[in-house]
């Protein structure tokens, strides 16, 4: 067999010898694009050539700090790395006259440095002390952020493809097996299931032809771990599908994308060509006999095709609906073979668990949830973002350390774990593990890692009624509960919080939700009343309220609110009046004024024009 | 052998059998909406939930295999609140009108909905308020009725290979269209009426002409004349309450008079004449050179298919017409002359177990009389709700015989009503004419039975001659594949588009499942062996006709009234 340590000599001379240049890294990961990444890069191009300043210019994914794109690392030899947040063109400009032309470090934009090896530079706090990164646990996303994707050799420099090396030439299928069960990785696709006992399934089932499926259809709101992951560091889950196919005997792969995402896909097929031409894919690989190629198929948006039987119903092309299991995919798969279906970040662990030893993962985590987790951070906190963390972490840990609390001095209400699927977690029970059991006994679950923080302007049942409009418009429509149930739940949330709410509605939840979660055909119709019934048991009164008492606390729902002028505040100035667009507010000039509760579409125009604070909500 | 126990009753099942059916093994009842005997697990609409303990979720039976140790309950609360919430949500996306629904008193949701003891739902009450689609002659389709369990769809796809309906939009707006949500007669559907077998509501129908009977009826111009097809007496008792094949000839023949068809004429006539003609034209194009294999073209289903598909082999289909448009052309001819009354006054009608005759009725090419040869098809369901709204029983009648020149039969005309019938018919004909002696085996088994494809070889004086039938029209795509391939070893095949032939028609009562077809099949063959005469060109009238008007089989006057020309209908695909 051939071996990969030649290349990984002469990439390592070759990154040697660029480590002695100045190197600008730009983030260009979706979330980096978005908040003006590209406008960076324009800016440091034109104005390096402008000063004629000598430096690399590199595109690098997400670092997880979202909150701070865009970002613009700078490299000079000898010193830490500087890491600049929040960067307009005309700051990076001020960056690079500053920090290259004047050799200042720009202490105004400066969020954090990596000090590993250097002297470090004072009042520039270390990246590996800031609160975001302290409790993390860099596993999965180790190389985001840090390499450029779209380089081959970044990412053997950096361990690549020693572990399917390693596979090669001294694992059996079966010992390969034995070490990932050992590992205890579950699956981080949300159900959890156990990783080794999945592809033991699938290697057991006598077949000349078998698949190797890759779930990255990410389809949850607020979710974005497998982005980071296919944008940052492709090549990971590209080693991680090869050892699969290695460990089950199959010689083919298909990576099922959403066509949301668009740089994701263009990422991996760039590093599945660069894999090809070294030889790491394709025929025979590294000499070793091994065959195998992936494709890759991009998903046209429904979230059901997240569920693995849809999935791959819509790889062959037909409507992506979920089929009754069994037989499960490792019997009867893709086209009728046996296949193993994984999600991104569980491909993503592998190489490591292989290179490290399954030992190494399984001292992470708790006693029946090994290793790290990816989250997403969205919602009212402080840092946004992606986070590893080990599991076992305590969801404060997560919310109040690592993402840094809730926006703008505001209450903590709820954090939702597990996207539409999963549930909600009020303020007492936020000391609890992250683990997989531990969350669906509080009606929650894991899910893909989907974090989003609520405060207390958010209305609990507005946000089941956000939820079931997605699963609700997302279910396929198979079975009768999913398809019929959805709709009539969301049809009652919808009236609840439109002020029409009925006594008996709260009931009629509750069966539906029974009924829906265990009759229903997949995962998606199973887990989708979960919202509702999460809110119901951490915040019923909030729903008593809407339907009793007509008011919605949280200030949401438009129907329930009564917008009022403060007698003794207001001066008579009129502005409200005169932006009221259906003439609602009443009174004389230079004497306080009313609002006529009969009009009032509660468009909260008024509030925003009165500068006396004197109208509010109540 | 697997241990369980339902209900606490305990049993062993064979490895690989469902909890469904475990049950039904020990006579414990479960409702089903989606699960269809004849097809494949759907388990889509999840009424067929059971307990099983030690399992969070509950289960759907009709897909969950027995497993040993599993402790089964049936009717726990969860299970029952789960079963009557299903229906409920059903009901409220359904429309309220089973008062004035084809199939009140015949539907498995409204039969549910009695039995769960549905009184309300609390759900509003949602419609879809899509227009009927009326485009094809045949089937009338209700997409509101549609409770989406997708048993029309299996048996277009996967038993006919048609494809004509498939499930489009999503979630709560899904509804089952024709291919590329096209009105019906314009996609590549055959007629054959399998899907409203499927349906368990009134979602697929057959277009109702019972009305259209009437208004003839009261016409006292119109001279009611009426065939009946050979599946028909068969069925026709079903719809009546009685046993498969219970009613006789004479007194459904009687029943039709009281209801007041001038005469009463038999489909028959014209099988045993199909036989006279198709016959000759196999053994013309084995000697002569035609081309081979030689298909039976009595099912317009399958003529269609073959017009829509095959569009390349229409070469292959016999020329002949089927029976009830033979039928058709000579009663407004030959017969109407022989009897002395003005064709122009004639209306023919049939009583087809088929729902696509009533399309083959209305092609232009079926109007060799100088007028549309047959003017209305009522297919064996329709015929049912005239005697029920006419209050007459046929079983209470007193008999009558059919009326003179095309109302003898053989058995072989009788064969023509199942699966094998036709080429059984064709070949008792074919041997006694080829070889001039009589058969030794009258019932040829070989041809017989529910096999898919049956296949026979027969010796026709040192001509051997192969011949197939297959029913449903995915095993005639089987041979139509070999056919378009060139490797296709037959001489003659006979197919009809209904799995067990026109006994299990799309115009035959509901519930038509692959044991009621074997049940009309075997009433089929009981029907042969009591015939005094069992071969077609031993048939008397058969005979007078053709010394007094067509001469020969294969003559001019059969070529201008018996015979006819497919059209390719590929640009319906």
């Amino acid at each position: 067999m051939r071996s990969l340590n030649e290349q990984r000599m002469m990439v390592q001379k070759k990154q040697d010898e660029q480590d002695k240049r100045i190197k600008i890294v730009i983030g260009l990961g979706t979330c980096g694009i978005a908040a003006g990444g590209n406008k960076i890069w324009e800016a440091v191009e034109s104005e390096l050539a402008l000063q004629g300043l000598q430096a690399d210019m590199v595109s690098t994914g997400c670092i997880g700090m979202c909150y701070a794109e865009p970002i613009m690392e700078v490299f000079v030899p000898g010193e830490p790395r500087v890491i600049y947040g929040n960067l307009t063109p005309e700051q990076a400009i001020e960056v690079v006259d500053l920090h290259l032309g004047k050799s200042e470090i720009c202490l105004d934009y400066a969020i954090a440095q990596d000090p590993r090896g250097f002297e470090p530079i004072p009042y520039i706090p270390d990246l590996f002390q800031t609160p975001f990164y302290e409790k993390q646990t860099k596993t999965v996303l180790g190389r985001c952020g840090m390499i450029d994707p779209d380089n081959i050799e970044d990412y053997i420099a950096r361990d690549g493809y020693v572990a399917l090396e390693k596979v090669l030439s001294t694992f059996g299928p079966i010992e390969l097996i034995e070490e990932i069960k050992n590992s205890d990785l579950r699956g981080r696709g949300g159900g959890g299931f156990p990783t080794g006992r999945k592809w033991e399934a699938a290697y057991q089932s006598q077949s000349d032809k078998k698949y190797v499926v890759c779930n990255a259809d990410e389809g949850d709101p607020g979710a974005f771990m497998d982005r980071s992951v296919l944008e940052g560091d492709p090549h990971s889950l590209l080693e991680g599908m090869a050892i699969c196919g290695y460990a089950i005997g199959a010689d083919e792969g298909y990576i099922y994308v959403r066509a949301e995402y668009p740089l994701a896909i263009k990422r991996l097929k760039k590093a599945i060509s660069d894999a090809e031409a070294m030889g790491i894919l394709g025929k025979n690989i590294l000499d070793s006999g091994f065959d195998f190629t992936i494709h890759i198929t991009a998903g046209a948006g429904a979230f059901v095709c997240g569920e693995e039987t849809a999935l791959l119903h819509s790889i062959e092309g037909k409507r992506g609906m979920p089929r009754v299991r069994p037989p499960y995919p490792a019997q009867s798969g893709l086209w009728g073979q046996p296949t193993n279906i994984n999600n991104v970040e569980t491909y993503a662990n592998i190489a490591s668990i292989v290179r490290r030893g399954a030992g190494w993962f399984a001292s992470m985590g708790t006693e029946n949830s090994k290793g790290s987790k990816v989250f997403a951070l969205t919602g009212k906190v402080k840092r946004t973002g992606l986070a590893e963390v080990p599991i076992g972490i305590s969801l404060r840990e997560i919310v109040f350390d690592i993402a840094g609390g809730i926006q703008d001095n505001k209450q903590y209400k709820a954090v939702q774990i597990g996207g539409p699927s999963g549930g909600c977690i009020p303020e007492s029970l936020l000391d609890t593990p992250v683990d997989y059991d531990s969350l669906l006994e509080l009606g929650a679950m894991m899910g893909s890692g989907g974090l989003v923080v609520m405060d207390e302007s958010t209305c609990m049942v507005d946000l089941a009624r956000y939820f079931l409009t997605f699963t609700q418009e997302e279910s396929c429509g198979k079975c009768t509960p999913c398809r019929e149930g959805t709709k009539r739940m969301l049809e009652i949330l919808q009236r609840i919080c439109e002020g029409d709410g009925k006594p008996e509605d709260i009931d009629t939840l509750e069966r539906l939700a029974r009924v829906i979660k265990s009759t229903s055909l997949c995962g998606l119709g199973q887990s989708a009343p979960n919202p509702v019934l999460a809110t119901l048991k951490y915040f019923r009164s909030e729903y008593e309220a809407h339907i009793y008492d007509k008011r919605c606390l949280a200030g949401v729902c438009k129907n329930l609110l009564l917008f009022k002028i403060d007698q003794e505040k207001c001066k008579g100035c009129t502005l409200c009046k005169n932006v009221c667009p259906v003439d609602a507010i009443k009174g004389e000039r230079k004497k306080p004024h009313y609002i006529d509760e009969e009009k009032c579409i509660r468009c909260g125009t008024c509030i925003s024009k009165c500068t006396f604070d004197a109208i509010y909500r109540g | 052998m697997i241990n369980i126990t339902i209900n606490g009753r305990e049993t062993s099942v064979p490895v690989g059998t469902t909890i469904l059916q475990a049950a039904q093994g020990c006579g414990v009842k479960i409702p089903t909406l989606c699960h269809y005997p004849d097809q494949a697990v759907k388990a889509n609409c999840r009424v067929c939930v059971v307990d099983v303990e030690e399992q969070k979720n509950l289960l759907p039976s009709c897909s969950t295999m027995a497993a040993e140790g599993m402790n089964i309950r049936t009717n726990t609360a969860r299970v029952m609140e789960a079963r009557k919430t299903i229906l409920e949500l059903i009901l409220a996306h359904h429309p309220q009108d089973c008062l004035h629904c084809i199939r009140n008193g015949q539907c498995e949701l409204q039969e549910l909905t009695t039995e769960y003891n549905v009184r309300q739902s609390c759900f509003e009450q949602d419609s879809r308020d899509l227009p009927l689609d009326i485009s094809s002659p045949a089937i009338v389709r209700d997409p509101n009725k549609c409770i989406l369990c997708g048993r029309c769809i299996e048996v277009c796809s996967s038993i006919q290979t048609v494809n004509a309906l498939g499930l489009a939009y999503r979630g709560y707006d899904s509804q089952v269209v024709p291919s590329m949500d096209k009105d019906l007669f314009e996609t590549a559907c055959v007629m054959c009426g399998q899907c409203i077998h499927a349906c368990p509501v009134g979602a697929i129908h057959e277009k109702e002409q019972v009305d259209d009977f009437f208004q003839a009826a009261a016409d006292p111009k119109k001279i009611l004349v009426t065939q009946i097809a050979p599946a028909v007496r068969i069925a026709i008792a079903e719809e009546l309450g009685m046993e498969t094949g219970e009613l006789s000839m004479d007194k459904f023949v009687a029943g039709l008079k009281e209801l007041g068809f001038d005469y009463v004429l038999h489909t028959n006539f014209t099988a045993d004449l199909t036989i006279m003609e198709e016959g000759h034209e196999l053994l013309r194009r084995i000697q002569e050179g035609g081309a081979l294999p030689m298909f039976t073209s009595c099912c317009p289903a399958w003529v269609r298919f073959a017009e829509v598909f095959y569009p390349e082999q229409l070469d292959h289909l016999s020329s002949c017409k089927s029976p009830q448009q033979m039928f058709g052309s000579l009663v407004k001819g030959y017969w109407a002359d022989k009897m002395g009354i003005d064709l122009a006054n004639i209306y023919s009608v049939s009583i087809m177990p088929c729902t696509a005759k009533k399309y083959e009725a209305q092609r232009p090419e079926m109007n060799d009389s100088g007028f549309q040869d047959v003017d209305l098809v009522l297919t064996t369901r329709e015929i049912g709700r005239l005697f029920k709204m006419t209050g007459i029983h046929p079983a209470d009648t007193q008999g009558a015989a059919f009326d003179p020149w095309m109302g003898e039969y053989t058995g072989a005309g009788v064969l023509f009503g199942a699966t094998g019938g036709v080429m059984e018919a064709a070949l008792r004909t074919v041997y006694e004419v080829v070889t001039g002696r009589d058969l030794e085996q009258i019932e040829l088994t070989e041809v017989r039975g529910m096999e898919g494809l049956r296949e026979a070889e027969i010796d026709l004086d040192g001509t051997p001659v192969k011949v197939a039938v297959v029913h449903g029209l995915g095993n005639a795509r089987r041979i139509m594949e070999d056919v378009q391939n060139g490797t296709s070893p037959y001489h003659f095949v006979e197919v009809m588009a209904c799995p067990g032939g026109c006994v299990g028609g799309g115009g035959q009562p509901i519930t038509t499942s692959n044991t009621k077809r074997e049940e009309r099949v075997e009433a089929i063959y009981g029907e042969d062996r009591y015939m005094p005469i069992r071969k077609s060109h031993e048939n008397q009238e058969v005979l007078s006709l053709y010394l007094d008007f067509l001469e020969e089989p294969l003559g001019h006057r059969s070529h201008e009234l018996l015979h006819t020309q497919y059209t390719a209908k590929n640009d319906q695909v």
